[in-house]
């Protein structure tokens, strides 16, 4: 768990090295007011757009007669393996001089609607149709039905989605610093990495986490309040369908647009500069090898972050209590806070506390682990709850010890659980940018890095290959995560 | 084959007593089953057997080894007591031949116990499916022979049949009592089902507000009921107010005798609905017919006595002609049963009675 208290513990004592003066200066002035508005602003817009096009989507998968559902419930995922610098590049080199709020807003859409498309249409899946069926029976129209139950069955589920989105576009630093928009996350950027100025990046740090603590408190407090809605026994029958009629055209051609926004402009920019990119001299192997580098430390930083979220996802899910509480909060707020922050925590931790560890791949690691951790605790929670302590204590009434329940009982049923999260913390590594520009070692690069190194400097297609390649690579963990969520499975029954 | 002996039993949660002094005794090589109604704390007691939980008081040894209380806590693993879960709970990434053999040992695995306890339970040759591939009652016969596999000193079933349809439940609880015995298992089996107490076990233990009401044979649980909510528990019960004189008790259905001696004055009596027969005997009362509920094998009438007493009646004969609203004429058949009075309330005693011998 100190893993997570790294980068708070940093900020708490650097900015209170710096004095009330100094931060009062820094603080009060402007510029971060208008930085503040911006950046919540840009949540505010994006975490809407999301809600409206992740919910529509989900709705028209899961609950309709669709054509092609499962192709489209497919590209409608397929998102989460671009990056929102990628997008933006694609963006950036396809309509020049394209700049601002709005684009940004846009690319974060197209990017992060995944995140709520994904809970609220497992959540369409495994709510009760009986409940719907209820609400007709009782003289309620289709839409009354829409409204008052099923929006309501999948508030939390939209709500865990929209927070998830809120969080990231308030860290996201790729898309806002090449669509140019000044953001907590790019002013934090730029005041450390050209001004060297620690201190000012730290008030605006610690600003920044101040609004994400906000945004969690206010989740929390709303969760509160909307409860959980629990199904009352019984087995359940799969979801009805509505037929669309005539609308299912309309409707389809809205999906094939959303796609080919998300996912055709990056692919047919990056497919017209590729050509180029791959023929420079030299250019191969410096990929090959770039590649190789973010194999290697996504996959060192998901293992060491299922490493530490192994123990931690079992206790939760089965000692439920205030600690286990506490525990969860405070990795949700370290996952909250920007790459820009941790990086920032890592550098003066590796620097003051752990020197060994300075410049090698493994504070790197570290860093993801500190990002990421969240993600595969809830991974091993879900999954725990594969394996129900019934099971297990049947076992122990057959004769075997604890630690012989945990190998052939409890680890095989949430191994699956435990792959998953594995991938998503892969997945989110591989695309993971500020923290890995600033901790990665020197001389070492990534996809990534270099990346953003060639488009800062406008060489569009010599960026291409590694953006192509990133996305390929992203796309395979996407792609299990989406099958896993049984959006692709084919008709249960009907 | 082993005796279970729990004496003064205590489990708390909390200020609530789930089990508040629980004395029981459960015989080697029989099938005792506890009966209570929800609530009761049967589920508690035989987690605490299972080793699940811990004691707050009290004791539990097997075989005259304490393995639960006086400091002891041997855990659940080490305890040799096997449990068949509501739900079954098959291990759902093990073939069914392999969680039949989870509890044996590496030599064990190798002999063909495992398909002996599947032959037991009426599976012999499912051993390569896959849970998910067998229906509710299968799955169950599967935990059965799970729990059977190991030799354990004890088997625990934890309402096994509950969830299952009724015609399904019947056929497999006299399965599974026929598989316990073949293998000379000793085994506890809990229920909210009295008919299923009643027909599968060798012992009937009644379990309310974390006490043992009464515990015996089957027969002598319904016949001679330690109290009147045990009677009204275990089956259809007529309570009448009734004076004994000289071993007869006078009732509103008339002059009954009453079983075993019991001391002249105002008592209530216990009459089984199947005691009312309908027929014109010496001693046979008047009654109004005010309802017929037809179960096809039987059918039980709702009949008003001239005094507004209201009793039923059980007849096999569901076509007999009963007009509801007209008049028959009952008595009883053999004796009826006293049931001790709570002195305080001069009401039939809900508290603990002596047990009735």
């Amino acid at each position: 768990m100190a893993v997570a208290l790294i980068p708070l513990a940093y900020l708490a004592v650097r900015t209170a090295e710096a004095g009330g003066d100094r931060i009062a200066a820094e603080l009060w002035t402007e510029r971060v007011g208008l930085l503040a508005l911006r950046s919540l602003g840009l949540a505010g817009v994006v975490t809407a757009a999301c809600v409206l096009l992740g919910v529509g989507t989900a709705f028209l998968v899961t609950r309709t007669d669709l054509p092609g559902r499962r192709l489209f419930a497919l590209l409608a995922a397929l998102p989460l393996a671009v990056p929102t610098y990628i997008a933006a590049f694609a963006w950036v080199s396809t309509v020049p001089r394209l700049e601002g709020f709005w684009p940004a807003a846009l690319v974060l859409t197209l990017c992060s609607y995944p995140y709520v498309l994904l809970p609220v249409a497992a959540a369409l899946r495994g709510a009760d149709p009986a409940q719907e069926e209820v609400s007709r029976s009782l003289g309620r129209s289709g839409w009354q039905t829409f409204t008052a139950v099923t929006l309501r069955q999948i508030r939390p589920a939209t709500a865990a989605g929209a927070l998830l989105v809120a969080l990231y576009v308030l860290s996201d630093f790729g898309a806002v610093s090449i669509l140019r928009t000044d953001t907590f996350t790019r002013a934090i950027f730029v005041a450390f990495d050209l001004g060297f100025d620690r201190t000012g990046a730290l008030v605006l740090s610690s600003v920044l986490v101040a609004l994400t603590v906000l945004l969690l408190a206010g989740e929390t407090a709303t969760r509160r309040r909307g409860a959980r809605y629990a199904r009352l026994g019984g087995t359940r029958r799969p979801v009805s369908r509505t037929p669309l009629g005539p609308a299912r055209w309309p409707a389809a051609v809205a999906l094939v647009g959303v796609a080919a926004l998300a996912l055709g402009v990056p692919a047919v920019s990056l497919g017209r500069r590729l050509a180029a990119g791959v023929s420079r001299p030299g250019a191969l192997p410096e990929v090959l090898s770039a590649a190789g580098n973010s194999l290697t430390v996504s996959l060192a930083g998901a293992a060491l972050t299922m490493l530490l979220a192994l123990p931690l996802g079992l206790l939760a899910a089965r000692a439920p209590g205030p600690l286990t509480t506490v525990l969860d909060r405070l990795a949700y707020l370290a996952h909250a806070l920007p790459g820009v922050v941790i990086g920032l925590s890592l550098i003066f931790f590796g620097i003051n506390v752990a020197y060994p560890l300075y410049q090698t791949r493994w504070l790197l690691a570290l860093a993801y682990a500190t990002l990421f951790l969240p993600l595969a605790v809830g991974a091993v929670a879900g999954a725990a709850a594969q394996s129900p302590s019934g099971l297990e204590e049947v076992a122990r009434s057959l004769g075997r010890g604890p630690w012989t329940v945990l190998r052939t009982v409890t680890l095989p049923l949430i191994l699956p659980g435990i792959g998953a999260g594995a991938a998503l913390v892969f997945l989110t590594g591989m695309k993971e940018l500020p923290a890995t520009l600033l901790l990665r070692p020197t001389g070492t690069d990534t996809l990534a890095t270099e990346l953003w190194t060639s488009t800062a400097v406008g060489a569009y297609a010599a960026a291409a290959p590694y953006a192509a390649l990133l996305v390929i690579i992203s796309a395979l963990p996407t792609w299990l995560l989406v099958a896993r969520s049984g959006l692709l499975d084919k008709e249960d029954r009907s | 084959m082993s005796e279970v002996v729990l004496s003064g039993v205590v489990k708390r949660y909390g200020r609530v007593s789930a089990l508040a002094g629980v004395h029981l005794s459960v015989p080697s090589g029989q099938l005792t089953a506890v009966l209570g109604p929800s609530g009761c704390g049967k589920t508690t007691l035989l987690r605490c057997l299972a080793g699940f939980e811990r004691l707050d008081a009290g004791e539990i040894r097997i075989d005259g080894t304490r393995v639960a209380g006086g400091g002891r806590h041997l855990p659940a693993h080490r305890r040799r007591i096997a449990v068949v879960p509501q739900e079954g709970a098959l291990f759902p990434h093990l073939s069914v031949a392999d969680n039949v053999g989870y509890g044996l040992d590496r030599a064990a695995r190798r002999t063909d116990r495992v398909e002996e306890v599947l032959t037991l339970v009426g599976l012999a040759g499912y051993g390569d499916r896959m849970p998910h591939q067998l229906s509710g009652g299968q799955q169950q016969r599967v935990a059965v022979a799970r729990a059977l596999a190991p030799r354990p000193s004890v088997v625990l079933l934890d309402e096994p049949f509950s969830a299952l349809d009724a015609g399904l439940r019947v056929g497999l609880r006299h399965d599974v009592r026929e598989a316990l015995r073949a293998d000379g298992a000793t085994g506890v089996l809990v229920t909210h089902d009295q008919g299923e107490a009643l027909s599968v076990a060798d012992q009937v233990v009644v379990l309310r507000d974390g006490r043992v009401i009464q515990a015996g044979a089957p027969t002598t649980i319904y016949r001679e009921p330690a109290d009147a909510w045990v009677a009204g528990f275990v089956g259809d019960a007529v309570l009448l107010p009734a004076v004994v004189e000289h071993g007869s008790a006078r009732t509103a259905l008339g002059v009954l005798p009453v079983a075993g001696t019991v001391p002249d004055g105002a008592v209530t009596v216990l009459v089984r609905p199947e005691q009312v027969r309908f027929s014109p005997a010496p001693n046979a009362v008047t009654a109004t017919v005010l309802r017929h509920d037809f179960h096809g094998h039987d059918a039980l009438v709702g009949l008003r006595l001239a005094d507004g007493t209201r009793i039923t009646a059980r007849i096999l004969d569901g076509d007999a002609a009963v007009a509801i609203g007209g008049e028959v004429t009952v008595h009883v058949d053999g004796p009826a049963r006293a049931l001790p009075v709570d002195a305080t309330t001069g009401r039939p005693a809900a508290a603990p009675a002596p047990l009735a011998a």
